[in-house]
């Protein structure tokens, strides 16, 4: 056995490669034999360690000393001195963007960003090679697997994740344990177990981070899955635009057969089973479980009306069982801690923790996981670093194109599925973008719409028509055209296109509207009425004025490519808003700062 | 995989290879000061035969951590030895020759080698 002193870990997720986390590695690589280093230092490409913002990321262990946004040039001084000569590099160590406090000398978890984490799904993420089953089987990996085969009973395993309250982490919140049984009840030659990797809210990438950081947690967990209900085969269903995570996937399913933890006789039971890939083209419906069952068939990725459900009749008109990614990322848990510690965790109604990708106008853009139950204030504030620049916090928007905005007056709402409703949105897939003052919530509703027209698949028509009829309301008002009753339009509309769309897509699809006209009602009043955007975001709303402190430079009127400004030198210059393309470039050359936009 | 005690031998195997990842370390380290001056007066053999000893006695749990100069230059290479929850033992000029007897006496035995210590050296 090779004894290593120090392990390098650089993340791989897609977020810190995309930023050149893989150059890091051949550049440690290369460092650390040219010092001679190589026999005693290891480097190791992990999953995503959650705070992309401070990206590459890289991880240096026995003393846990965290580098962020690490660059190829950086590497050399590393290895020089911290893993040569054991000094850490000071001005590489990640800051805190709240309290500007180095993270010098502190453990991992004693970081802000994680501190008020729990990690329970994202457990082994940037803690192991995701393409080394053998750190998998270390933290304890398979080892669920093999208690459910040889120490419990299918209905055990069963009773096990009903008793845990683990509901289904894709959006809908179904109990899974119940999911579970009703697939085991269904009598059939051949029964499936499906995995839903087709995450698709824009913002969101739990599902990506979990596959990409712990592949063989969700194949442990499908097999577990399997067993429970009597199913041979599994099915993952994910997008062809993750490739990281579909290799990961592949490489993870490789060595599971290899060391004969799929396939026939598993651990000396007469339990088989294997797990197969499908990649899907990245259409949003797909996300939908019967069209997603469609399109793994082969056929066209289009819904079809429930019941029969797809425990009754799934995949190949065979009883199937689909959980999402995350899901299944605590499956393995619950099995080897137990139903009370999971129940534990977590509220009444919402057991367990619940992985969260925070985005949009926030300081700690990245991937948390928290206890549900935890008020959405200490996910923004504590662990997301709060709002850059100083400015307002507006909203939040969970769950999506179906989901809804949170406003301020709701921050301390503990998180869990019920409220979240209760207050006009839903728990989601995890996606969380937060808005501040400059965002403008007619705007936001109609990008949200923009989205759905486009991934409607077209079957039913109060979705292929009505959510398009809406957003050519929304693209009125936001232009200035918008009449009265355009409100009432709108609230019609979305009322029967959730009464009668045929699958979740469409009767989810007018939620942004509905939950920005409940709290936001007097943004579309402006728009509408004063022909004015409060937020001072809709271009066709704004008119560019010229303020006294201008000295008649003249730059801004050279900049002006409609020559909409007039005046003369060393005197106030006007625009003329008729021939004003508000296109910004005046004020970007002004350099007192006279002009504005309101 | 034909049965769980297969598991649980590959995980045994496995663990010592990312022990150090887990976030409390409640596992006995030892630090090899390599600053400049350790590195001058012979610490990297040091520390190559630390990791050698622990490596040959497939020993889990146990970290190698290497530290700057601690101002004690005269004395390097200086060695450290922290067991959780006893008094830090601290080895100067640790030759290669001496490690197997501190892994052996102190790290295994857990009786530090009196002669070798900080408390008894003379610089």
């Amino acid at each position: 056995m090779d004894f290593f002193r120090a392990h390098v870990l650089v993340c791989g997720g897609t977020g810190c490669t995309s930023s050149g986390s893989q150059q890091l590695v051949q550049r440690f690589e290369e460092q650390i034999k040219e010092k001679g280093l190589d026999k005693e230092v290891k480097v190791v490409h992990t999953g995503c360690f959650g705070l992309c913002e401070a990206g590459p990321v890289v991880i240096v262990y026995p003393e846990g000393t965290f580098y962020s946004r690490v660059k190829v040039e950086d590497v050399d001084e590393i290895v020089a001195e911290h893993l040569l000569k054991g000094r850490k590099v000071q001005h590489l160590v990640y800051v805190d963007h709240v309290t500007h406090e180095s993270s010098v000398n502190m453990a991992l978890d004693e970081i802000g960003f994680y501190r008020q984490q729990k990690r329970v799904a994202l457990r082994n993420c940037g803690v192991i090679d995701p393409e080394n089953i053998e750190e998998y089987i270390a933290f304890d990996g398979y080892k669920a697997l093999a208690k459910a085969l040889t120490e419990m009973t299918r209905e055990q395993v069963i009773q096990e994740v009903i008793d845990s309250g683990l509901r289904g982490r894709g959006g809908g919140g179904f109990p899974t344990g119940k999911k579970w049984l009703f697939g085991y009840k269904s009598q059939a030659d051949q029964k499936y177990i499906a995995c839903n990797a087709d995450e698709g809210d824009p913002g969101a990438f739990m599902d990506r981070s979990l596959l990409e950081g712990d592949p063989h947690a969700i194949i442990e967990a499908m097999a577990i899955g399997g067993y429970a209900i009597g199913a041979s085969e599994g099915y993952i269903y994910v997008r062809a635009e993750y490739p990281i995570a579909v290799k990961r996937l592949k490489v993870a399913i490789e060595q599971a057969h290899a060391y004969g933890l799929l396939g026939k006789n598993i651990f000396g039971t007469d339990f088989s089973f294997d797990v197969h890939i499908r990649l899907g083209a990245g259409a949003f419906v797909c996300g939908e479980e019967t069209a997603l069952m469609n399109s793994i068939e082969g056929k066209r990725g289009e819904p079809r009306p429930r019941p029969p459900f797809p425990a009754v009749k799934g995949l190949f008109g065979k009883p199937t069982v689909l959980n999402n990614v995350e899901t299944y990322a605590n499956i393995p848990q619950i099995i080897l801690k137990g139903a009370k510690w999971y129940a534990s965790i977590g509220t009444e109604r919402s057991a367990g923790t619940k992985v969260f990708a925070l985005g949009g106008k926030i300081n700690n853009t990245g991937l948390v996981e928290i206890p549900m139950g935890t008020p959405l204030r200490t996910i923004i504030y504590d662990i997301g670093g709060g709002i850059p620049g100083g400015k307002k916090f507006k909203a939040v928007q969970t769950g999506g194109p179906s989901g809804g905005c949170i406003p301020a007056e709701h921050l301390d709402v503990p998180i869990e599925y019920d409220t979240l409703i209760e207050i006009g949105s839903m728990m989601g897939s995890g996606g969380m973008i937060v808005m501040d003052e400059d965002n403008c919530m007619v705007d936001i509703a109609r990008f949200f719409l923009d989205f759905t027209v486009d991934e409607s698949c077209g079957k039913c028509t109060p979705c292929r028509i009505g959510t398009r009829r809406m957003l050519e309301i929304l693209e009125r008002i936001v232009n200035g055209k918008g009449e009265e009753g355009d409100i009432e339009k709108l609230e019609t509309l979305a009322q029967n296109i959730k009464a009668t769309a045929l699958c979740g897509l469409g009767q989810t699809a007018p939620n942004p509207v509905l939950s920005t006209l409940h709290y936001f009602r007097d943004e579309y009043e402006a728009h509408i009425k004063e022909k004015r955007c409060p937020a001072h975001h809709c271009q066709a709303l704004l008119n560019y004025v010229i303020s006294d402190k201008c000295r008649g430079c003249t730059l801004c009127a050279r900049a002006c490519p409609a020559g909409a400004i007039s005046g003369e030198v060393r005197k106030q210059h006007h625009i003329d808003t008729s021939k004003c393309l508000k296109c910004g470039a005046c004020i970007e050359k002004c350099r007192f700062g006279a002009i504005s936009k309101n | 995989m034909k049965s769980v005690a297969e598991l649980e031998a590959l995980r045994q195997e496995a663990l010592p290879h990312v022990a150090m990842r887990h976030e409390v370390h409640d596992a006995l380290h030892v630090v090899v000061g390599m600053g400049t001056c350790g590195i001058a007066a012979g610490a990297r053999p040091v520390m190559l035969k630390f990791l050698e000893e622990f490596s040959s006695r497939n020993m889990d749990h146990v970290t190698v951590a290497i530290s700057g100069c601690a101002g004690m230059c005269e004395y390097e290479p200086i060695v450290e030895v922290n067991d959780p929850g006893k008094d830090k033992v601290t080895y100067v000029h640790v030759t290669p020759e001496m490690v197997p007897r501190i892994v052996e006496e102190h790290i295994i035995g857990g009786h530090p080698v009196e002669a070798w210590q900080l408390k008894t050296a003379k610089a």
